[in-house]
Protein backbone atom coordinates (compact mmCIF):
# COMPACT_ATOMS: atom_id res chain seq x y z
CA UNK A 1 0.00 0.00 0.00
CA UNK A 2 1.19 3.19 -0.29
CA UNK A 3 1.20 6.00 1.99
CA UNK A 4 0.08 8.97 -0.33
CA UNK A 5 -3.52 6.78 -0.84
CA UNK A 6 -4.60 7.33 2.65
CA UNK A 7 -3.19 10.62 2.74
CA UNK A 8 -4.79 11.97 -0.19
CA UNK A 9 -8.23 9.81 1.58
CA UNK A 10 -8.07 11.63 4.52
CA UNK A 11 -7.64 15.30 2.86
CA UNK A 12 -10.96 14.43 0.48
CA UNK A 13 -12.68 14.02 3.90
CA UNK A 14 -10.69 16.90 5.41
CA UNK A 15 -11.93 19.64 2.16
CA UNK A 16 -15.37 17.67 2.50
CA UNK A 17 -15.87 18.58 6.58
CA UNK A 18 -14.62 22.43 5.41
CA UNK A 19 -17.47 22.66 2.72
CA UNK A 20 -19.98 21.07 5.85
CA UNK A 21 -18.65 23.56 8.31
CA UNK A 22 -19.10 26.59 6.09
CA UNK A 23 -22.01 25.89 3.96
CA UNK A 24 -24.72 24.73 6.64
CA UNK A 25 -26.89 26.78 8.97
CA UNK A 26 -27.91 24.04 11.49
CA UNK A 27 -25.80 23.90 14.22
CA UNK A 28 -25.80 19.92 14.80
CA UNK A 29 -24.94 19.28 10.95
CA UNK A 30 -21.59 21.61 11.83
CA UNK A 31 -21.09 19.68 14.39
CA UNK A 32 -21.28 16.35 12.28
CA UNK A 33 -18.82 18.27 9.88
CA UNK A 34 -16.23 19.14 12.66
CA UNK A 35 -16.57 15.37 13.13
CA UNK A 36 -15.48 14.63 9.51
CA UNK A 37 -12.46 16.92 10.15
CA UNK A 38 -11.43 15.27 13.34
CA UNK A 39 -11.53 11.99 11.56
CA UNK A 40 -9.37 12.74 8.62
CA UNK A 41 -6.78 14.17 11.09
CA UNK A 42 -6.78 11.09 12.77
CA UNK A 43 -6.33 8.84 9.47
CA UNK A 44 -3.23 11.09 8.80
CA UNK A 45 -2.14 10.08 12.58
CA UNK A 46 -2.36 6.41 12.27
CA UNK A 47 -0.60 6.68 8.75
CA UNK A 48 1.90 8.61 9.27
CA UNK A 49 2.89 6.09 12.60
CA UNK A 50 2.82 3.31 10.46
CA UNK A 51 4.71 4.72 7.66
CA UNK A 52 7.69 5.36 10.42
CA UNK A 53 6.84 2.55 12.73
CA UNK A 54 6.35 4.96 15.69
CA UNK A 55 3.52 4.10 18.13
CA UNK A 56 3.26 8.39 18.98
CA UNK A 57 1.09 8.01 15.65
CA UNK A 58 -1.74 5.79 17.16
CA UNK A 59 -1.45 7.56 20.68
CA UNK A 60 -2.22 10.89 19.80
CA UNK A 61 -4.77 9.57 17.36
CA UNK A 62 -6.52 8.34 20.63
CA UNK A 63 -5.77 11.63 22.37
CA UNK A 64 -8.08 13.16 19.45
CA UNK A 65 -10.47 10.80 19.86
CA UNK A 66 -11.00 12.00 23.72
CA UNK A 67 -11.08 15.00 23.01
CA UNK A 68 -13.07 15.13 19.91
CA UNK A 69 -15.39 13.35 22.36
CA UNK A 70 -15.37 16.35 25.12
CA UNK A 71 -15.70 18.63 22.21
CA UNK A 72 -18.98 17.40 20.94
CA UNK A 73 -20.28 17.07 24.49
CA UNK A 74 -19.29 20.57 25.29
CA UNK A 75 -20.47 22.35 21.32
CA UNK A 76 -23.78 20.01 21.98
CA UNK A 77 -24.78 21.69 25.31
CA UNK A 78 -24.16 25.31 23.56
CA UNK A 79 -26.04 24.29 20.64
CA UNK A 80 -28.84 23.07 22.81
CA UNK A 81 -28.46 26.67 25.20
CA UNK A 82 -28.71 28.83 21.87
CA UNK A 83 -32.17 26.61 21.14
CA UNK A 84 -33.32 27.07 24.60
CA UNK A 85 -33.00 31.22 24.05
CA UNK A 86 -33.53 31.57 20.54
CA UNK A 87 -35.67 28.64 19.67
CA UNK A 88 -33.73 27.56 16.55
CA UNK A 89 -30.29 26.25 16.34
CA UNK A 90 -30.23 28.71 12.93
CA UNK A 91 -26.34 30.06 13.17
CA UNK A 92 -26.86 32.80 10.81
CA UNK A 93 -29.05 34.62 12.93
CA UNK A 94 -26.49 34.39 15.42
CA UNK A 95 -24.53 37.69 15.47
CA UNK A 96 -25.15 39.92 18.14
CA UNK A 97 -21.58 39.59 18.65
CA UNK A 98 -21.02 41.48 15.15
CA UNK A 99 -19.07 44.32 15.18
CA UNK B 1 -1.06 -6.19 -1.12
CA UNK B 2 -3.87 -6.68 -3.75
CA UNK B 3 -6.38 -7.72 -1.99
CA UNK B 4 -5.66 -4.60 0.73
CA UNK B 5 -5.31 -1.98 -2.47
CA UNK B 6 -9.07 -3.31 -3.43
CA UNK B 7 -9.99 -3.02 -0.32
CA UNK B 8 -8.84 0.33 0.07
CA UNK B 9 -10.50 1.95 -2.41
CA UNK B 10 -14.01 -0.02 -2.15
CA UNK B 11 -13.55 1.54 1.25
CA UNK B 12 -12.59 5.29 0.77
CA UNK B 13 -15.34 5.47 -2.44
CA UNK B 14 -18.32 4.45 0.21
CA UNK B 15 -16.38 6.86 2.66
CA UNK B 16 -16.67 9.45 0.37
CA UNK B 17 -20.28 9.13 -1.28
CA UNK B 18 -20.97 8.84 2.70
CA UNK B 19 -19.40 12.44 3.42
CA UNK B 20 -20.86 14.33 0.66
CA UNK B 21 -24.15 12.52 2.20
CA UNK B 22 -23.51 14.24 5.22
CA UNK B 23 -22.90 17.28 4.07
CA UNK B 24 -25.30 17.88 0.78
CA UNK B 25 -28.60 15.52 2.55
CA UNK B 26 -31.80 17.52 3.49
CA UNK B 27 -32.48 15.37 6.26
CA UNK B 28 -30.77 16.10 9.40
CA UNK B 29 -31.03 12.19 11.01
CA UNK B 30 -30.32 10.38 8.00
CA UNK B 31 -26.89 12.93 7.60
CA UNK B 32 -26.42 11.69 11.12
CA UNK B 33 -26.69 7.74 10.19
CA UNK B 34 -24.15 8.26 7.07
CA UNK B 35 -21.83 9.72 9.43
CA UNK B 36 -22.23 6.10 10.88
CA UNK B 37 -20.72 5.35 7.54
CA UNK B 38 -18.13 7.59 7.41
CA UNK B 39 -16.77 6.67 10.70
CA UNK B 40 -17.21 2.70 10.29
CA UNK B 41 -15.22 3.35 7.25
CA UNK B 42 -12.24 5.10 9.44
CA UNK B 43 -12.33 2.43 11.58
CA UNK B 44 -11.74 -0.16 8.40
CA UNK B 45 -9.21 2.22 7.45
CA UNK B 46 -7.38 2.12 10.90
CA UNK B 47 -7.66 -2.11 10.54
CA UNK B 48 -6.15 -1.59 7.11
CA UNK B 49 -3.54 0.13 8.39
CA UNK B 50 -2.93 -2.03 11.28
CA UNK B 51 -4.08 0.12 14.17
CA UNK B 52 -6.37 -2.47 16.16
CA UNK B 53 -6.89 -0.84 19.00
CA UNK B 54 -7.61 2.81 17.70
CA UNK B 55 -9.97 0.98 15.31
CA UNK B 56 -11.91 -0.93 17.89
CA UNK B 57 -11.97 2.76 20.11
CA UNK B 58 -12.82 4.34 16.85
CA UNK B 59 -16.51 1.74 17.07
CA UNK B 60 -16.85 2.13 20.48
CA UNK B 61 -16.41 6.10 20.73
CA UNK B 62 -17.36 7.64 17.59
CA UNK B 63 -20.44 5.25 16.36
CA UNK B 64 -21.56 3.99 20.30
CA UNK B 65 -21.49 7.59 21.71
CA UNK B 66 -20.65 10.49 20.09
CA UNK B 67 -23.49 9.71 17.15
CA UNK B 68 -25.94 8.80 20.04
CA UNK B 69 -24.94 11.92 21.24
CA UNK B 70 -25.69 14.33 17.82
CA UNK B 71 -28.91 12.35 17.82
CA UNK B 72 -30.02 13.55 21.01
CA UNK B 73 -29.15 16.87 19.76
CA UNK B 74 -31.09 16.66 16.48
CA UNK B 75 -34.51 15.53 18.67
CA UNK B 76 -33.81 18.10 21.33
CA UNK B 77 -33.59 20.81 19.23
CA UNK B 78 -36.84 20.00 17.09
CA UNK B 79 -35.42 19.40 14.18
CA UNK B 80 -38.16 17.91 12.50
CA UNK B 81 -37.70 13.88 10.85
CA UNK B 82 -38.46 14.63 7.27
CA UNK B 83 -36.72 16.88 5.18
CA UNK B 84 -36.02 20.30 6.04
CA UNK B 85 -35.64 23.31 3.76
CA UNK B 86 -33.54 25.49 5.98
CA UNK B 87 -30.48 23.70 7.16
CA UNK B 88 -27.91 25.19 3.99
CA UNK B 89 -26.28 29.04 3.79
CA UNK B 90 -27.87 30.81 1.28
CA UNK B 91 -24.32 31.00 -0.78
CA UNK B 92 -22.79 28.00 -1.19
CA UNK B 93 -20.91 28.57 -4.36
CA UNK B 94 -17.78 29.89 -2.28
CA UNK B 95 -18.10 27.41 0.65
CA UNK B 96 -17.48 24.72 -2.60
CA UNK B 97 -14.80 26.76 -4.32
CA UNK B 98 -12.59 26.94 -0.50
CA UNK B 99 -13.13 23.40 -0.27
CA UNK B 100 -12.10 22.89 -3.94
CA UNK B 101 -9.18 25.12 -3.87
CA UNK B 102 -7.78 23.56 -0.95
CA UNK B 103 -8.22 20.09 -2.21
CA UNK B 104 -6.24 20.87 -5.03
CA UNK B 105 -3.60 22.36 -2.93
CA UNK B 106 -3.46 19.26 -0.14
CA UNK B 107 -3.50 17.05 -3.93
CA UNK B 108 -0.59 18.67 -5.10
CA UNK B 109 1.65 19.23 -2.22
CA UNK B 110 1.25 15.46 -1.07
CA UNK B 111 1.77 13.98 -4.36
CA UNK B 112 4.57 15.81 -5.26
CA UNK B 113 5.97 14.72 -1.89
CA UNK B 114 4.99 11.04 -1.05
CA UNK B 115 4.82 9.81 -4.43
CA UNK B 116 6.23 6.77 -3.87
CA UNK B 117 6.57 6.16 -0.17
CA UNK B 118 5.41 2.60 0.33
CA UNK B 119 3.98 1.65 3.69
CA UNK B 120 5.75 -1.41 5.33
CA UNK B 121 4.28 -4.73 5.56
CA UNK B 122 3.32 -6.73 8.84
CA UNK B 123 2.80 -3.68 10.91
CA UNK B 124 0.22 -4.79 13.26
CA UNK B 125 0.33 -3.00 16.66
CA UNK B 126 -1.63 -4.94 18.92
CA UNK B 127 -3.36 -3.17 22.69
CA UNK B 128 -0.77 -4.14 24.34
CA UNK B 129 1.85 -2.05 22.92
CA UNK B 130 -0.53 1.07 22.39
CA UNK B 131 -1.00 0.83 26.53
CA UNK B 132 2.60 0.33 26.95
CA UNK B 133 3.42 3.93 25.15
CA UNK B 134 0.36 5.73 26.99
CA UNK B 135 1.32 4.70 30.79
CA UNK B 136 4.75 5.19 29.73
CA UNK B 137 5.94 7.76 27.57
CA UNK B 138 2.30 9.82 27.28
CA UNK B 139 1.00 9.54 31.15
CA UNK B 140 1.16 12.89 31.62
CA UNK B 141 -1.17 13.87 28.33
CA UNK B 142 -3.32 10.94 29.71
CA UNK B 143 -3.65 12.59 32.72
CA UNK B 144 -4.15 15.33 31.20
CA UNK B 145 -6.76 14.29 29.00
CA UNK B 146 -8.77 13.00 31.77
CA UNK B 147 -8.57 16.55 33.50
CA UNK B 148 -10.00 17.65 30.04
CA UNK B 149 -12.53 15.18 30.13
CA UNK B 150 -13.87 15.93 33.68
CA UNK B 151 -13.53 19.62 33.00
CA UNK B 152 -15.78 19.28 29.80
CA UNK B 153 -18.28 17.17 31.65
CA UNK B 154 -18.40 19.39 34.72
CA UNK B 155 -18.82 22.39 31.55
CA UNK B 156 -21.48 20.91 29.16
CA UNK B 157 -24.07 19.98 32.95
CA UNK B 158 -23.61 23.64 33.81
CA UNK B 159 -24.39 24.95 30.21
CA UNK B 160 -27.20 22.93 29.22
CA UNK B 161 -28.86 23.03 32.94
CA UNK B 162 -32.02 25.33 33.16
CA UNK B 163 -31.73 28.04 35.33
Amino acid sequence: MLLVQFLLLSSVLFCIGIYGVLARKNGVMVLMSIELILNAVNINLVAFGTMTNNIAGEVFALFVIAIAAAEVGVGLAIVLLIFRNRSSVDLSSIDSMKG
Amino acid sequence: MVAQNVFFGIMALIMICAALKVVRTKNVVHAALWLVVVLGGVAGQFLLLGAEFVGVTQVLVYIGAVVVLLLFGVMLTKASLGEEADLNMPNRTLPAIIAALMFGVMTYALIDTFRDTELPRESVTNAATVSDSIFADYIVPFEAVSVLLLAALIGAVVVARKE
